[in-house]
């Protein structure tokens, strides 16, 4: 900054000396900086901390879609998990998600998988309805194999038919 | 119920395995019997001479798989017979014996033991068969094993399995593993330890290698593992989930199932990962593919109709044939290497069961009276399920002959077993 100051200031009095054939001064003008308009030697605050990712009161902080029995497609009530993450995809092309889906477990293991792969496919499309680049977005399944919730009673059970965004 | 005579077995082999493998703690498998054949054939079996001289007594293990396949009454002689000791036929005839079994272990010059025996036919008053094998020690059991294949196959007429393998999944605590054993529970060999779960092992038909979905990588992917050389390579690692690993009769390629077009469907790749190819079609999940005995058809899950339903269709692809029809829910399809049966799981009133049904008639059956069943796999004589299913809120595997009569579990000490798959014939 300071270079750039002693230029600006030389080729001003240069300008100075040209236009007329007063005396230099030895000590420097004082700079008038109120009337120019960005202050070049100002310095702005990034916080690499306060990545809205990493705010565990913030939105993104949700990251799991839960499903009904038998059920496949993304309810309105998780629309804005959704609508969430999908926003900062967008707006953050170098990350990426796994989109994790989970069964109850209930059923076969290799079926099962295949039915927590329609929950996270579910989850998948809508970011890509959205607007999310495909590259962003992998939907893989867990099945029944890492349940959240042991148990075998209706709350597991609704715990675990669960799609999870990883990032 | 034969138990007691089993569980002396257990505890004399168990604990000369104790003395041999001191440093590590492996959960040894437990077998009970809890049904028999409706015909048994008495047999008779003598004490071997020398057996002591052996890691493991010859004779006990023989008398223990005989009995275990429920198709035998074994008749202790009570004394040691050899191949080369008089016999009285007549005599074990009426003593109530259909059959002798006599013979020998005899330590050669190079360290290696080996076994002699004979079988004799009491009815007939002639010899049925005679063997002689020579092994390392660490094979005895392998050996005994053979022995009572023989013994199995010259009275039955049906090929034995006690001297094959199986391989299963394990989880207590955090640690997954991926275990092969004689298909007694005896000799378990860790192949693969993780952090994360393992499922759908598959044996390659040469019994070298073991295919498997591990979830390492945070999603499915589908390794193959060379047993001997520990080596893996990744058959299968597309966007997506990578499941269901089943080997073509050849040993050369996997008929698997992947979800990288969006829906779970089949596809066929070499079992070094290239070639891929889709063959199945459908708006639905197609998974859990299975070649039939000669390779040209591919057995299969899909919930193309609604609810899940087993099919068949060419290993070219095209159209799929509905296979069950008992029931809305119908997966995990299994042929028999001979082509007759198909097992599969059933759910049915909340329950999940064991069926079989005859391919050449389409004839159903119940098979397992336990209610929470999975993953069936055949044994290579076709004569035999064993399965996962639960026990007291455990993980325990199960085995049913195929006329429902047989019946035995395994369990471990401690955690679940899962996930059973019972290898081929081997030399």
């Amino acid at each position: 900054m300071r270079a750039i100051s002693s230029v600006f200031i030389l080729s001003s009095v240069i300008l100075l000396a040209a236009c007329s054939s007063t005396k230099l001064d030895d000590k420097a003008p004082v700079e008038d900086r109120t009337s120019s308009g960005v202050d070049p030697r100002s310095v702005g605050t990034v916080n690499a901390s306060g990545d809205p990712l990493n705010d565990p009161q913030g939105v993104l902080a949700k990251r799991s879609v839960y499903f009904d029995l038998d059920s496949y497609t993304v309810k309105p009530e998780y629309q804005q998990v959704v609508e969430n993450h999908a926003k900062y995809l967008k707006a953050n092309t170098g990350r990426k998600i796994i989109i994790q889906g989970n069964t109850d477990e209930r059923g076969g293991a290799e079926y099962n998988l295949a039915l927590g792969q329609k929950r996270a496919e579910a989850v998948r499309r809508s970011l890509s309805l959205l607007g999310v680049p495909e590259s962003q977005l992998e939907a893989v399944s867990l099945g029944k194999e890492k349940p959240k919730a042991t148990g075998s009673d209706e709350a597991a059970w609704a715990e675990n038919r669960r799609a999870d965004i990883v990032y | 119920m034969i138990k007691s005579h089993f569980s002396s077995t257990f505890i004399r082999t168990f604990a000369v395995i104790a003395l041999f493998i001191s440093s590590v703690a492996h959960a040894q498998l437990r077998v009970e019997i809890a049904g028999v054949g409706a015909n048994q054939i008495p047999v008779a079996i003598a004490a071997f001479g020398n057996e002591s001289i052996a890691p493991h007594q010859v004779s006990e293990i023989i008398k223990a798989d005989l009995t275990r396949s429920g198709y035998f009454k074994i008749i202790d002689t009570g004394t040691v017979l050899t191949e080369n000791s008089q016999v009285n036929l007549a005599e074990w005839k009426s003593r109530g014996a259909d059959a002798l079994v006599v013979g020998s272990v005899e330590r050669l010059a190079d360290g290696r033991f080996d076994v002699k025996y004979r079988l004799f036919d009491t009815v007939n008053n002639k010899q049925l068969s005679s063997m002689a094998l020579a092994a390392n020690p660490n094979f005895i059991r392998v050996s005994a094993h053979k022995v009572a294949d023989d013994i199995y196959e010259k009275l039955t007429g049906i090929p034995g399995v006690f001297a094959t393998r199986i391989a299963y999944v394990t989880k207590a605590g955090k640690e997954f593993r991926l275990e092969v054993a004689d298909s007694d529970g005896m000799g378990n060999q860790v192949a693969l330890r993780s952090n994360e779960p393992i499922i759908s092992p598959s044996w390659s038909p040469d019994g070298t290698k073991v295919a498997y979905v591990s979830f390492e990588n945070k999603k499915p992917v589908i390794y193959v593992q060379d047993l001997v050389t520990r080596s893996r390579s990744v058959a299968a690692n597309y966007k997506g989930s990578n499941s269901a690993p089943a080997w073509s009769p050849d040993g050369k390629r996997l008929a698997i199932a992947l979800s990288r077009d969006g829906l779970t469907q089949v596809y066929i790749v070499n079992t070094d990962g290239t070639g891929l190819r889709r063959v199945s079609n459908s708006n639905g999940i197609d998974t859990e593919p299975q070649f039939s005995a000669d390779g040209q058809s591919i057995y299969f899950t899909s919930d193309r109709s609604g609810g899940p339903q087993i099919y068949r269709m060419s290993v070219n692809g095209g159209e799929a044939r509905r296979v069950t029809f008992g029931g809305s829910y119908n997966i995990s399809p299994r042929v028999s290497a001979d082509g007759k049966n198909l097992a599969f799981i059933s759910r049915r009133e909340g329950k999940f069961q064991i069926y079989i049904q005859d391919l050449t008639n389409g004839q159903e059956q119940r098979l397992s009276d336990t209610v929470k069943d999975e993953s069936p796999s055949f044994s290579p004589n076709g004569k035999y399920l064993m399965y996962a299913t639960e026990s007291g809120r455990r993980g325990t595997l199960a085995v049913v002959s195929v006329d429902g009569r047989v019946k035995q579990s395994l369990s471990t000490q401690s955690g679940d077993i899962r996930e059973p798959t019972w290898g081929p014939f081997m030399k």
